[in-house]
């Protein structure tokens, strides 16, 4: 590490104020504090600091997705192997995932970061750690034959419109991942939907590679009909997005996050029970086949759960007080289920549900303040 | 009709007690929010000694808000309790000298801004002598002009504001802390011991400034010493839970919440023992027993000394090597001193911990067994009851706000801080006072600013709202 600090020490009069590239400052900077907590001490406020910074705070979310990820990679391969019907072991599954999930990690990252290294540099603040997450979330929550080059288009969408025009990180109204996946899904729904584009190799003939949803949304089976039971859906040995399938891998981080006060178990929690009370009610109409899917069923499968538990908590979008976040998780969970049954196009409702609720978080925000606000007026009121 | 009913029951209350009958409707409040951090260098308690210092220094940056208007200059002497300055808007309010000695030096700053007054001690102190014969019987207004002529009244403080209280003003009543629960912070059972008559003195002559209910706060964790929990004619309380349970400010919100308009006065009980020495004594004794604690003190200890005292003596061969900073205060609102500085007004302890100004490699990723945090992403939550040596290092920088929720498991009070902090952010005064700012001061949050992921500097942000609300109320 003194290889390191010495290195950066020695470039360092570039980018300082007056070197040949204090424009890039930023740049420099996002490396530096990357690589060392910086020496500052405090100068103002309280002198000693919790340990905690926004760097521990994205990286711990995606050491929750850890599960996810290694999973989502087996499944990669598992599903493949199935699809060509060849035998397979569990390494060759990882491996072959790995190979299909790293390209698409490499371009969302690159293609993200560069967008935010643009952004901090013409504006001249220090990159912002918001990315470390988003860049994660967005591969993980793609079809694995998504192109690339669509992966890229995605990602600047994503984080120029959803994110810096409205100030950057901490600013933006929208989930920048959940952007770039709608984004996707509007712009090229081919690419998004169907039978051919959840498992790599699809395409051979007499095999059908749709989602669960997917299946039950067309109402030409219902939920007992289908190849997959339920704990193929909870384990995740299941067609999707590529790091949606494992309810169990989901349900470890969400434990991750929950247990170390990083995301908010009040989200999580009222999300499932939102979207379990509506399948729930659905059940007892049972129209379709989507309607009369078990409730629990329903929270198992699609991108339910990987939704609750890392896209409706992102801080930013999500409600910020802690009754407006359980009022915001019931409804997440609510659309969410609303959208799935009444909107066959749509039968992952989750992103829409949560889009739409980053929408209007802070309308829920707004009446839970203004209860407070009341209750102290009403006690100066009492009081003259 | 809901009003009117209020109204009614508001006389009721006035007049109980303008019979002197007390409310003793003690409370006892149990905290769940806060946050306890655990520090290594807390204070033994037995009493050291050291050589006197003849240095004192009286600081009035210790007041905020305060333009001083000075009636000493350079090589005057004078006598402990003789004027030193005062109040330029509010001349009543007079600021005295700690001891007896000369005037050796009045240090200015930016715009002449008057920043140190330095006195030299004799080696005997000589007090001004002040007659309050009979003060038991001094009606409300004697005692206010005694205190404010004497140089007792900049120990009165009010909430709102956070600032010398208001003479002119009745507080709706008057809450006293008896116990600190900031990191460190001195045990006044221990620093009161034996005092328990000057202390009830002091009760009885601060609790005739309100015409409501004086407090006196108890820490529910621990049985108090007689001095508190035998106090007569106050309301007795308890709080326990983790700090800020110690700070008036929670404690006043949870008792009696400030509205617009009205005000609380609070009193340090080290500073009723003052009070209380002026008018038995008729001297201008303002002693302190402090606590020099912290991990780069080698003998934590306590020390009798005097307001203003200089701290190189508590401090010389008393240090671990290496780099330090002395604070005089605790670790979350204190104020950084020189080693040779001197103690604030209102301070009554010296911390001094490491100075954090070596970068970490990779720190954010390690594990982090030795990091304290509130939040479990640091391995360190394997060992709750461990004791940390914090040093003063930023650890990260700061950053937009992007968690929400965490400053409220450490405001153990109904108020929405973060959308407060934003209101302020955007001089939008009118919802601060919806949001309640009148209840908060800089210190009732400095356990947020602790916390902050996005490390934004919470206090200063509510002083500068509080500052605001001064400006448009006057």
């Amino acid at each position: 590490m003194k290889i390191f600090r010495n290195l950066l020490d020695t470039v360092k009069p570039i980018f300082d104020k007056g070197g040949k590239l204090e424009k890039l400052y930023p740049a420099y900077d996002a490396f530096e504090t990357f690589l060392f907590v910086p020496g500052h001490a405090t100068h103002s406020g309280t002198h000693i600091k919790d340990s905690i910074d926004l760097k521990r705070t994205m990286a711990f979310v995606v050491l929750a997705m850890l599960p996810c990820i290694v999973f989502g990679m087996w499944n990669i391969g598992y599903q493949y192997y199935s699809a060509i019907s060849e035998e397979s072991t569990l390494i060759e599954n990882i491996i072959f995932g790995f190979w299909k999930f790293l390209p698409l990690l490499i371009v969302s990252y690159s293609v993200g970061l560069a967008v935010e290294f643009a952004f901090a540099i013409s504006r001249g603040h220090s990159v912002n750690e918001g990315y470390l997450v988003s860049g994660m979330l967005i591969p993980l929550i793609m079809p694995v034959d998504v192109p690339l080059w669509m992966l890229a288009v995605s990602v600047v969408f994503a984080v120029v419109i959803g994110k810096e025009v409205f100030g950057g990180t901490g600013m933006n109204i929208l989930n920048p991942a959940l952007t770039a996946r709608a984004f996707l899904f509007f712009a090229y729904p081919s690419y998004m939907s169907g039978d051919k584009v959840w498992v790599h190799g699809a395409s051979v003939d007499g095999y059908s590679g749709e989602t669960i949803l997917g299946a039950l949304a067309s109402n030409t089976s219902s939920w007992d009909s289908l190849l997959w039971n339920a704990s193929d859906a909870f384990y995740g040995i299941i067609p999707g997005s590529v790091g949606e399938t494992s309810f169990l891998a989901i349900a470890i981080g969400a434990l991750i996050l929950i247990y170390a006060g990083i995301g908010s178990g009040r989200i999580i929690i009222s999300t499932f029970i939102g979207g379990y009370l509506t399948a729930y009610l659905f059940n007892l109409w049972g129209y379709n086949a989507l309607m009369s899917t078990p409730a629990h069923i329903h929270l198992l499968i699609g991108g339910f759960a990987f939704g609750a538990v890392f896209m409706a908590t992102d801080p930013v979008t999500a409600s910020q007080t802690n009754k407006g976040k359980i009022i915001y998780g019931l409804l997440v969970g609510f659309f969410a289920i609303l959208i799935r049954i009444f909107n066959p196009a749509y039968p992952e409702g989750m992103m829409l549900a949560i889009l739409l609720m980053n929408v209007f978080a802070p309308l829920i925000d707004h009446y839970v303040i203004s209860g407070n606000v009341k209750k102290r007026l009403s006690r100066l009121k009492l009081k003259s | 009709m809901f009003c009117f009913k209020g109204i009614k029951y508001r006389s009721k209350f006035i007049n109980l007690h303008a019979k002197n009958v007390y409310y003793s409707m003690s409370k006892n409040i149990k905290l769940k929010k806060g946050l306890n951090i655990n520090l290594v260098g807390e204070a033994d308690k037995v009493y050291a000694s050291v050589k006197f210092n003849k240095n004192f220094v009286i600081k009035p940056t210790d007041f905020h808000n305060l333009t001083p208007k000075l009636v000493v200059k350079v090589g005057d002497k004078v006598s402990a309790g003789s004027p030193l300055f005062f109040d330029k808007y509010n001349d009543k309010v007079n600021f005295c000298s700690p001891v007896s000695g000369e005037i050796t030096e009045i240090v200015r700053g930016a715009k002449r801004r008057i920043l140190e007054l330095r006195i030299n001690s004799d080696d005997i102190i000589s007090y001004k002598k002040f007659d309050f014969k009979n003060y038991e019987n001094f009606s409300r207004e004697q005692l206010v002009s005694a205190m404010l002529e004497s140089g007792l009244w900049p120990f009165i403080k009010q909430r709102p504001y956070d600032v010398i209280a208001k003479h002119v003003d009745v507080p709706k009543a008057i809450v006293i802390s008896a116990f600190k629960s900031a990191p460190l912070s001195i045990d006044n059972d221990f620093a009161l011991y034996g005092m328990d008559d000057l202390f009830q003195k002091g009760l009885d002559i601060i609790s005739k400034l309100t015409n409501g209910i004086t407090h006196l706060n108890l820490d529910g964790n621990t049985n108090s010493s007689k001095a508190f929990s035998e106090a007569k004619g106050v309301q007795i309380n308890k709080f326990s839970g983790p700090h800020p349970a110690g700070n008036v400010g929670v404690q006043i919100h949870h008792l009696d919440p400030i509205n617009k308009g009205e005000s609380v006065w609070c009193v340090e009980p080290q500073d009723i023992i003052a009070i209380a020495r002026l008018f038995s004594e008729g001297k201008f004794d303002v002693s302190r027993i402090i606590s020099v604690c912290g991990s780069q003190v080698l003998k934590p200890r306590y020390y009798r000394t005097i307001l203003g005292a200089c701290i190189s003596n508590f401090l010389v061969d008393n240090l671990h090597d290496g780099d330090y900073r002395v604070i005089s205060g605790n670790v979350l609102t204190g104020e950084k001193i020189n080693i040779d500085g001197n103690l604030g007004f209102y301070d009554t302890q010296i911390t001094v911990i490491k100075e954090g100004n070596e970068p970490e490699f990779l720190g954010w990723a390690l594990p982090g067994f030795n990091k304290f945090s509130l939040s479990r992403s640091f391995f360190s939550w394997l060992m709750p009851t461990k004791k940390y040596d914090i040093s003063t290092n930023m650890r990260g920088e700061e950053r937009a706000y992007v968690v929400t929720g965490q400053y409220d498991k450490v405001l153990p009070m109904d108020i929405f801080i973060q959308q407060l902090i934003k209101s302020i952010m955007i001089e939008d005064v009118e919802m601060m006072e919806n949001l309640g700012i009148y209840e908060l001061s800089p210190e009732d949050v400095a356990l947020c600013e602790f916390v902050c992921t996005s490390k934004i500097e919470v206090q200063s942000l509510i002083r500068d709202g509080l500052d605001l609300l001064i400006k448009e109320n006057s």
